[in-house]
């Protein structure tokens, strides 16, 4: 379990990720068309969306990796789960944030609770939840192993607050914040060039937090190894 | 398969035993809930139109916390002599450890719930008796889907520390979709005319079927050292 | 409900001493013809590089180690070095990291489930319920183990621990030695051919400990194969045949199968005093 082992951060994936971030906020705010009725501050809405979109990604990378480590019991599956939830929990606040902050000039208010924002609550809440509940229990393969059930319950969870969340609005309709009609070509560009960029950090944090996992698991090694031939 | 069902039924039959000689966690569940039907009471004007609107949501609420506080002791009796262990050293399947206290857990929250049943169309005048069929099939759906996850989140917490206070945190997030179906079905039945939602039957069937399978899958898991 | 109030009647019983139990009616196991009195015979395990890993720690290395049926091991070794670890790797409660164990009987290798029918445990805790009686305890074991008449085997069991009296009383009302007894019938239940038992001296007064020790040599005697970790000598080891001395995870003396188990019983206490001594002289 060395980390010369583990993917290194490569200067080329970091500049790489850093003009795709360029290149999709240049989009975002000045080469997209401005939106008719939301004005300037509907640009904000490209990182919403591809934060979501990222931040999906990442939860469905926790299951993967917790379904991984029940089967091979190699701590590695457990790394990639813990830096996936919390990059997910991450994007999921990019989205709690940027949502009101959309809101607000539009609509007056800052919050709704239409469907797609209080799951997204929901959803950061639930991982939140995964990661107090490891930093309460102390052995690695034990700690691993109940994320892991817990990881694969929340992830299964996803689609169940979705839907749930969703038919319940429209029983009872409320403001929506989101759609403002179809969107234009170009904006659809944009949309995708932003979910690049977003998907680009996403993995460059994973990397960095999964190689961070194994080098905090290794000093927890030695420390112990150590206190026991005191 | 049998003998799956047998251990099952064994585990079942200890676990009623052992409650109903003491019945301590029954009635203690049954007072918490009451306190929480008669705070709720504070919070709004339980007039009618307004108590089948928002009673629901409060009960099922109120079932909620008592789920999330009742199922961590019945799991951490098995830590008092290491029963655990015993169980696991029998020739049964392990999930049937877990399956058994499902079963268990499901049975003395329903019983909870039915007791309490009266008590809040009473507190809140509503009239429970005509729907009483359909109702009672949504406390079902509903109560299975807490007691099911609620049974394997004590073992995840029971490995950890502040485990009182983790059950709640883990498991009221996760059983949202589980209020929101069984309140708004409830809202339904109090409707008047009364009308039973498939949608909302239909998502408590899903939502129970996916939990029991994935606590078939990797439950066993919790219990290993 | 009946049990309750025997319960309740009985509350006075725990002030006043148990009697030392008299063997009346002794069930199978304990019979001295020996292996072949058709109740099953002892185990016999090979352990083959067992490994064992928590986080970065290594609980076991490399342990190899052969026990031949009807053996009467004792592991030695303080606290940390692997004993326990190996008794649940042993009673399958603990997967091991690496390595194989293969149980058999009678030249026979045994299926995980069947060895799990096979084996009984006494650990550091007594495994059973406080909130049930002693009966109660026995015919949901004995239920679990898919014995034939578990109302049968439970009354049986009680009598050899010398329980049969207080069979009607919850096990919370027991004594630390009753206690221990309930954990010795609830392991013996199924007539295990293999019974493994964690520093079952522990909390024992040394009539407690006298017998278990003639405990274990009846059992023995009938072909059970029996390991113990022991913390030190002590009453319980009149029936040990062989001792294995256990450091950081590894084997350092093993008496074998034919050898002088005392060697390294000593060695054990003997090591343990001096740690004792130059632990309260640093301290």
């Amino acid at each position: 379990m060395r980390t010369s082992s583990s993917p290194a951060i490569s200067l080329p994936s970091v500049v790489a990720v850093f003009l795709l971030l360029a290149a999709a906020s240049y989009g975002a705010l000045i080469w997209a068309p401005t939106e008719n009725t939301m004005g300037m501050i509907q640009r904000i809405f490209y990182f919403h969306v591809s934060s979501a979109w990222s931040g999906f990604i990442s939860f469905l990378m926790v299951f993967i990796g917790s379904v991984a480590y029940i089967r091979t019991r190699d701590l590695k599956w457990d790394w990639l789960s813990v830096a996936s939830a919390e990059v997910g929990v991450a994007f999921f606040t990019v989205v709690l944030v940027t949502g009101p902050i959309w809101a607000k000039p539009v609509w007056g208010i800052w919050w709704t609770w239409d469907a797609r924002l209080t799951s997204s609550f929901l959803l950061w809440v639930l991982f939140v939840s995964y990661l107090i509940l490891r930093t309460l229990v102390d052995e690695p393969e034990r700690r691993a192993m109940v994320s892991s059930v817990f990881g694969i319950f929340a992830a299964l969870d996803i689609p169940l607050v979705y839907f749930s969340i969703w038919w319940f609005r429209t029983q009872h309709p409320q403001p929506v914040i989101g759609d403002g009609g179809a969107l234009d070509p170009r904006m659809w560009r944009v949309l995708l060039l932003c979910w690049a960029a977003t998907l680009g950090v996403m993995t460059l944090l994973i990397r960095i937090r999964y190689r961070l996992e194994a080098m905090r698991s290794e000093v927890d090694g030695f420390r112990m190894e150590s206190l026991r031939n005191h | 398969m049998s003998g799956f069902t047998h251990a099952t039924g064994v585990i079942l039959a200890k676990e009623l035993r052992a409650e109903f000689r003491s019945r301590e966690l029954l009635t203690t569940t049954l007072v918490f809930v009451l306190i929480v039907i008669v705070l709720f009471s504070f919070t709004f004007n339980p007039t009618t139109s307004e108590s089948r609107r928002f009673g629901p949501g409060l009960l099922w609420l109120a079932f909620l916390f008592a789920g999330s506080l009742m199922l961590q002791p019945s799991f951490l009796r098995e830590r008092a002599n290491d029963t655990l262990a015993a169980l696991r050293l029998a020739p049964i399947d392990p999930f049937s450890i877990l399956a058994g206290k499902m079963a268990a857990n499901f049975l003395f929250l329903l019983l909870v719930e039915v007791i309490l049943l009266p008590v809040f169309a009473v507190l809140y005048n509503i009239a429970l008796f005509p729907i009483l069929g359909p109702l009672l099939l949504v406390l079902v759906l509903g109560t299975l889907g807490i007691a099911t996850t609620g049974t394997i989140f004590s073992a995840v917490s029971s490995q950890a520390r502040l485990r009182e206070l983790l059950l709640p945190l883990l498991l009221l997030p996760v059983l949202a979709p589980v209020l929101i179906a069984s309140t708004e079905a409830t809202v339904g039945l109090l409707r008047d005319p009364a009308e039973l939602s498939l949608v909302w039957l239909t998502f408590l069937i899903s939502f129970d079927v996916v939990f029991l399978t994935a606590a078939w899958l990797v439950g066993e898991y919790l219990l290993e050292e | 409900m009946p049990w309750s109030v025997v319960a309740r009647n009985n509350c006075c019983a725990i002030w006043f001493r148990a009697e030392p139990p008299r063997v009346s009616t002794a069930p199978a196991y304990f019979s001295n013809s020996g292996p072949s009195s058709g109740q099953g015979s002892g185990l016999k395990i090979q352990f083959t590089n067992v490994e064992k890993r928590y986080g970065m720690r290594m609980a076991l290395r490399n342990v190899s180690l052969e026990i031949t049926p009807g053996e009467c091991v004792a592991l030695v070794g303080h606290n940390g070095s692997g004993k326990t670890t190996l008794l649940k790797i042993a009673a399958q409660l603990s997967r091991p990291s690496g390595g194989k164990i293969i149980f058999s009987e009678r030249g026979a290798e045994l299926s995980p489930d069947a060895v799990k029918s096979r084996i009984g445990m006494v650990g550091h805790h007594t495994l059973v319920y406080d909130e049930l009686t002693a009966e109660e305890n026995l015919i949901f074991f004995a239920k679990l183990y898919s014995l034939p008449d578990p109302s049968a085997s439970a009354r049986k069991a009680l009598d050899p621990v010398g329980l049969s009296k207080r069979a009607g009383d919850l096990v919370r009302t027991f004594s630390r030695g009753m206690r221990q007894r309930m954990g010795i019938a609830r392991a013996l239940l199924a007539s295990p051919g293999l019974l493994l038992l964690d520093e079952p001296a522990a909390g024992l007064d040394p009539e407690g400990q006298q017998w278990l020790g003639d405990t274990l040599v009846k059992l023995h005697r009938s072909g059970c194969t029996i390991v113990m970790s022991t913390h030190g000598r002590n009453e319980t080891q009149a029936s040990v045949t062989r001792a294995i001395r256990l450091e950081s995870g590894k084997i350092t003396h093993d008496s074998g199968r034919g050898g002088d188990p005392s060697g390294v019983l000593v060695m054990a206490s003997v090591r343990d005093t001096d740690e004792e001594i130059s632990r309260s002289e640093r301290g």
